[in-house]
């Protein structure tokens, strides 16, 4: 009983300090920063295949990648990022860039706990659930794919 | 492909993960898995080519891109090898990202020292 009523308190104190976000402009800034860096991935992309244009589709999509990858894993070292993600939200988590901001970032944070325990064990503590997710998935649609085929 | 419909649909799709983080208060690790699994259905469904094509970075920028070449590329592997593409294919397809997510990770992590306090 006086536990679920400290429960409850807590529970208040906790909903009273959470960083309000005012549902408006948050999901205005995610809007507009998470399309300005689709622009930038077509930018780049679309130079890409103008400087190279024997380039397969697939290689200048993943060469993109690379470089929006490379861009943001910078601008989390230097704490540029965290600002972006501070104001834009879902608007620079669910890019690519925000997956490599998740590798980056904690990669730097553990860094005192040396390089093995630290920069490489956490540097997978957000991305490790997307990756195993993803080659799960990929595999069963793989699987399926291939029974389908049979059929 | 428009430069305008690339904006307002990968701002729409970051929009929807705002949504998410108001109104569930889900956490990015989670936002990131449930926006890898839509971009696997949509290309399991032959879903994703139809908009990628005037989309473009709009939707293969956001990480729904990462989860449809992850199926992508299983499913073109299992044409070309059998079963074991099922295997090969996703990471094979997706092999540049997290190679590059990773190195660059690892470089700058031994340059430059936590910002966040």
């Amino acid at each position: 009983m006086k536990n679920e009523k400290l429960n409850q308190a807590y529970n208040e104190y906790v909903e009273a300090r959470i960083p309000k976000t005012k549902p408006f402009p948050s999901l205005f800034n995610a809007f507009w920063v998470g399309g300005l860096i689709c622009l930038l991935g077509q930018g780049i992309n679309d130079l890409i295949i103008y400087l190279f244009p024997m380039m397969s589709e697939q290689s200048a999509w993943a060469w993109t990648l690379v470089a929006l990858i490379g861009i943001a894993s910078f601008l989390t070292a230097v704490g540029v990022y965290d600002k972006i993600g501070k104001f834009a939200g879902g608007g620079s988590i669910v890019p690519i860039t925000g997956f490599s901001n998740s590798i980056t970032s904690p990669a730097l944070e553990f860094k005192h706990e040396g390089v093995i325990y630290g920069t490489c064990v956490k540097m997978f503590s957000i991305a490790g659930p997307v990756i195993v997710t993803g080659i799960v998935s990929s595999v069963v649609v793989g699987i399926v794919y291939y029974i389908i085929g049979l059929i | 492909m428009e430069y305008l419909w690339v904006f307002l649909i990968g701002g729409l799709v970051c929009a929807i993960g705002q949504i998410l983080i108001i109104t569930t208060k889900i956490t990015s690790a989670r936002i990131l898995v449930l926006f890898v699994l839509v971009g696997v259905l949509l290309q399991a469904f032959n879903l994703f080519n139809p908009i990628s094509e005037f989309a473009g970075a709009g939707i293969n920028v956001p990480i729904i891109g990462f989860g449809a070449s992850l199926a992508k590329g299983a499913m073109s592997a299992v044409e070309s090898r059998g079963l074991l593409g099922a295997f090969t294919g996703g990471l094979e397809a997706t092999s540049a990202g997290i190679a590059a997510a990773v190195i660059f990770a690892f470089i700058f992590s031994l340059i430059f020292k936590s910002k966040t306090k």
